[in-house]
This record gives C-alpha cells, sequence and structure tokens, in this order.
C-alpha cells in the first residue's frame, strides 16, 4: 500500500525534514505516526498524497511511484486517498452534503450517483440528519465527521488522517477515533498522525514514532525483534 | 455542469468583489474604446479630406469635345478611378466665378480650357497613385497640363501614416495595460478562492477541472465589462459631440462585436494567466 524507501527530503531554507527513512504500511492496516512537532510526519503525509516529491529514494503509494509519476496522474491517486486535516478543511460556504458531493464531482460522477453515495457516507458517519447543515452549524466533532465523510465517499483504499483529533474534545476525539476504527475495520488502511499518546495506548495499533526526521521506535519492528530474540 | 454552475456561484458569493472585477475590466476597456473612437473620427475626417483628391487635366481647347467625351471614357476605365467629369468651357467658367471672386465680372469662356477632372477611388488616392495616373493622362496628346494639389496629398499621406501608427502603438499599449489590470482583478478572484482550489486538489480534481469555472468567470465578465464599456463610451462621444462643430461618428456593428470580443478574451486571458501561475505555485 505505501512503501518509502530510503527517503530524505530536504527543504532549501529549512533543511532536512526526513533523513533516510523507510517503512511499508500493507493492506488494510491501521498506524499511528507520532512524535513531536517538526518531526516530520506532515512530510511523510505530503510525500504520500504527492503534494511534495522526496529529495533522495523512493515513496510508492497504491502503485504509484513518486519516482516516475506524471504531474497529471497525481489526481488518479488522490482519488484512490481519503485525506483528513486537523482544521477540517470544509468549504464555509456550502452544506455538509454539498460538501461530501463536492469530492465526487471533481471525479465526473453523476449527479444521480452522488446523491446515493452522500447519503451513504453521511449515515456511515452519524449524520443523516445534519445534511443540510453549514460548517458553523456543526460542532467540532460533527465538522471533523464530515470531512471524514468526504474523505470516505470515493471508497478510498486508504485514509490519512493529519492529527484529526487536535482541535477536538476528549468525547469528540473518542467519537472520531472510534469512526475510524470502524473505517479500518471495513478494509480501509488508515494511517492517521497523532499527538494523542493516549489513544496510542488504549489501542494495539501498530506505532511509528519520528523524531528529528528519522524512524525512532517502529511497533512493528520491535515485535518482531522481541519474537526472533524469544526464538533464539 | 458544475463548471458553469460553479462560475455563476462565484458572482452570487462574492458580489462586490465581481463587480469591482467587471467594472475595471469595464474602465480600461472604456480607455481603449474611447481612444479607438478618435482614432475612427480622424480616419473619418482623413477620408472626408481625401474625396476632394483631385486630378484635373486640362484639355487643349481645339481639341473636338466628342474626342474629350470619348477620352473621359477611356479614363473612367482605369482600375484606379472612380468617375471622370468632363469639364466644358462654360462649366469652368461658371465654377471660377462661383469660386473665385476676381472672375465675377468675366463673361467670356473662350480663355478657359476644358478639362476632364479625375476622382481616383478609395484607396488609390495616395502620393505615388496620384503620379501614376496624372502620367498617364499627361501622355494623352491633347492634354496640355495636369495639375493636383501634389504637396497637399503628400502632406495628408504623411498625417495619415503619423496617425496609423501612433492608432497602432497607442492602442496596443492600453490594450496591454487592460489585459494586466484585468489579470490583477482575476488574480484578486482566484486568490479569495485559494482554499477552495487547494481543497479541490486534496479531493483529486485536475487542473483542467480547477481552471474551467475561472475561465467561464474571466469570460463572461470580460463579455460584461466589454458591453459596459460600450454603453459608457456610447454615452461619452452623445456628451462630447455637443460641443463639437462636426458630426462625430460611433462604432458600427462589427467594431462594437470586436470590442466584445477583445473583452471576452481579454478576461479568458486574464483568468488564463491568473489561474496558471497560481496552479503552478500551489
Amino acid at each position: 500500500m505505501i512503501r518509502f524507501t530510503k527517503v530524505t527530503k530536504d527543504y532549501p531554507k529549512l533543511g532536512a525534514a526526513l533523513n533516510d527513512v523507510s517503512f511499508s504500511v500493507g493492506k488494510g492496516e491501521f498506524v499511528f505516526l507520532t512524535g513531536p512537532s517538526g518531526a516530520g510526519k506532515s512530510t511523510i503525509l505530503k510525500l504520500i498524497f504527492m503534494e511534495e516529491r522526496p529529495t533522495d529514494g523512493e515513496v510508492r503509494v497504491a502503485g504509484l511511484s513518486s519516482v516516475t509519476i506524471r504531474p497529471r496522474d497525481i489526481p488518479k491517486l488522490r482519488r484512490k486517498l481519503g485525506i483528513v486535516f486537523q482544521d477540517f478543511r470544509l468549504l464555509e460556504d456550502r452544506t455538509a452534503e454539498a460538501n461530501i458531493a463536492f469530492a465526487l464531482e471533481v471525479t465526473g460522477t453523476s449527479r444521480s450517483a452522488i446523491a446515493g453515495k452522500v447519503s451513504r457516507v453521511l449515515t456511515q458517519v452519524g449524520l443523516a440528519s445534519k445534511a443540510m447543515s453549514y460548517p458553523r452549524e456543526l460542532s467540532g466533532g460533527e465538522q471533523q465527521r464530515v470531512a471524514i465523510a468526504r474523505a470516505l465517499v470515493n471508497d478510498p483504499v486508504l485514509l490519512i488522517a493529519d492529527e484529526p483529533t487536535g482541535n477536538l474534545d476528549d468525547r469528540a476525539t473518542r467519537g472520531v477515533f472510534q469512526l475510524l476504527r470502524d473505517i479500518n475495520a471495513s478494509g480501509t488502511a488508515v494511517l492517521m498522525a497523532t499527538h494523542n499518546l493516549d489513544l496510542i495506548r488504549r489501542s494495539d495499533y501498530r506505532s511509528i514514532e519520528l523524531n528529528r526526521g528519522k524512524i525512532v521506535f517502529d511497533s512493528a519492528e520491535a515485535a518482531r525483534a522481541a519474537i526472533e530474540r524469544f526464538a533464539e | 455542469m458544475p463548471a458553469v454552475r460553479d462560475s455563476l456561484f462565484a458572482f452570487r458569493r462574492a458580489p462586490l468583489l465581481s463587480a469591482l472585477s467587471i467594472t475595471t475590466i469595464a474602465f480600461s476597456l472604456f480607455a481603449v474604446g474611447l481612444f479607438g473612437l478618435v482614432v475612427v473620427n480622424i480616419r473619418q475626417a482623413l477620408e472626408h479630406v481625401e474625396e476632394r483628391v483631385e486630378i484635373r487635366a486640362f484639355v487643349s481647347d481645339k481639341t473636338p469635345m466628342e474626342q474629350i467625351a470619348l477620352a473621359a471614357n477611356e479614363v473612367a476605365k482605369y482600375a484606379e478611378v472612380q468617375s471622370v467629369d468632363l469639364v466644358t468651357q462654360e462649366q469652368a467658367l461658371e465654377r471660377a466665378r462661383k469660386e473665385l471672386g476676381e472672375f465675377k465680372d468675366v463673361f467670356e469662356a473662350e480663355f478657359l480650357p476644358p478639362s476632364l477632372d479625375v476622382h481616383l477611388k478609395s484607396g488609390f488616392r495616395d502620393p505615388a497613385t496620384v503620379h501614376r495616373v496624372a502620367d498617364r493622362l499627361k501622355a494623352l496628346s491633347f492634354v496640355d497640363d495636369v495639375r493636383f494639389g501634389e504637396e497637399w496629398i503628400t502632406q495628408l499621406y504623411k498625417l495619415r501614416n503619423i496617425a496609423g501608427v501612433a492608432a497602432v502603438a497607442l492602442g496596443l499599449a492600453f490594450a496591454a495595460v487592460a489585459v494586466i489590470i484585468i489579470g490583477a482583478t482575476i488574480r484578486m478572484a482566484v486568490l479569495a478562492r485559494s482554499r477552495e482550489i487547494s481543497i479541490m486538489r486534496l479531493v483529486g480534481a485536475t487542473d483542467g477541472y480547477i481552471r474551467r469555472p475561472f475561465l467561464i468567470e474571466g469570460f463572461v465578465k470580460g463579455i460584461l465589462g466589454g458591453a459596459l464599456a460600450l454603453g459608457l463610451t456610447w454615452l461619452a462621444i452623445h456628451v462630447v459631440s455637443g460641443y463639437l462643430s462636426f458630426q462625430t461618428v460611433f462604432f458600427d456593428e462589427r467594431a462594437a462585436l470586436i470590442g466584445l470580443a477583445a473583452g471576452a478574451m481579454m478576461g479568458l486571458m486574464g483568468s488564463a494567466f491568473s489561474v496558471g501561475r497560481h496552479l503552478r505555485r500551489v
């Protein structure tokens, strides 16, 4: 699904954001990406949806490589992904329903198909009754659910979430996290960048910790090492 | 058609910004239009003056009238010639008495030679052509002398050429300024929607899809701005012509349509440029 091979990302003024990073995420996996601010989490996410290209190394996502992808194929990649941000990124002048439909319109989906799909995802995120509400009329948790619904409506193979609970209170955080777990349970891989260690501790998902552009801990690697030690 | 809907939606969502863009486009095209009208009117005035370009071939007074009439028919067949007037001695006297005061007591026409007054077609009134036709007339055996206001025609054409070059240079400068202003106003519209553009990209919109509503918006703004500029120009010429002693002309239908099309093209180009630049940067 995702494979980073010796990826380095340098920014001309800011210096190295990632340094020789390698990891992979399989189909249907749920992976936390954690670490302090500036550790490189957002850079990894940007490399995945190819808003950025690596300075060195290769990023492969859903069969497409950062080395060979043409700019005109990037929209095709993004249609296979669902992307959710801390600040929701909803259009304030459109209803919840229109915000979700927007993601389908850009892909050229027919009007009749849009109505059915939008209604299905709104039900899935528990907001069927808020279809006609504008973002300003919704709570933070509800706005994030709309954003998740928009990310889901194209049936992505991978959902990328950048601090999706960063602006939410505990209750809303639990609700959104449970929603992401449900989405994962239905087969969609989820990569979630977060500061919330509580969420990581309460679940047994794999977590990758970054610091200063390097992977300092990968629970899958640690588990593998432990198994190998045990076998010896 | 989401692109058409989105472009109309943009007008409804930001009416003030849209009105500002249309007004800016209208005023920059208004400047082009006013300049165009000055050019059109100068050309019209020059054409009036040019119509007076005439070659007068004085015929030897012993030539029989029939021969002169035959020659007049021949000359009328020249490609450059619009019409030929055969002026008899009596008509020459009549004209002289009308035009020149010192002839008012003269009643004998014998000393005035008959003439062929040759008028040239539009487009053939330049000094070189006038000279060529005059030389052909001079070569006719019964023609004594050929006169045309050589210096006057040369000056007229110099003026015409200067006006033509000035019109093209200033017109291009005005049009360039208009395109820059239109591009800047549309850039404002693009920046106002940069958040929407970034979200569109995230959900997998192609650049073509993002560009389309902006191009439609620019096209519509260009047409509306062009129409407003046309209206303002019409109003201006009506107000100004009240203070002028000569008849002014407005653009004909074709020129007005070209103006509208130019407005639409400028809107389209301004949009294409602004959106293209924005998409390359983000």
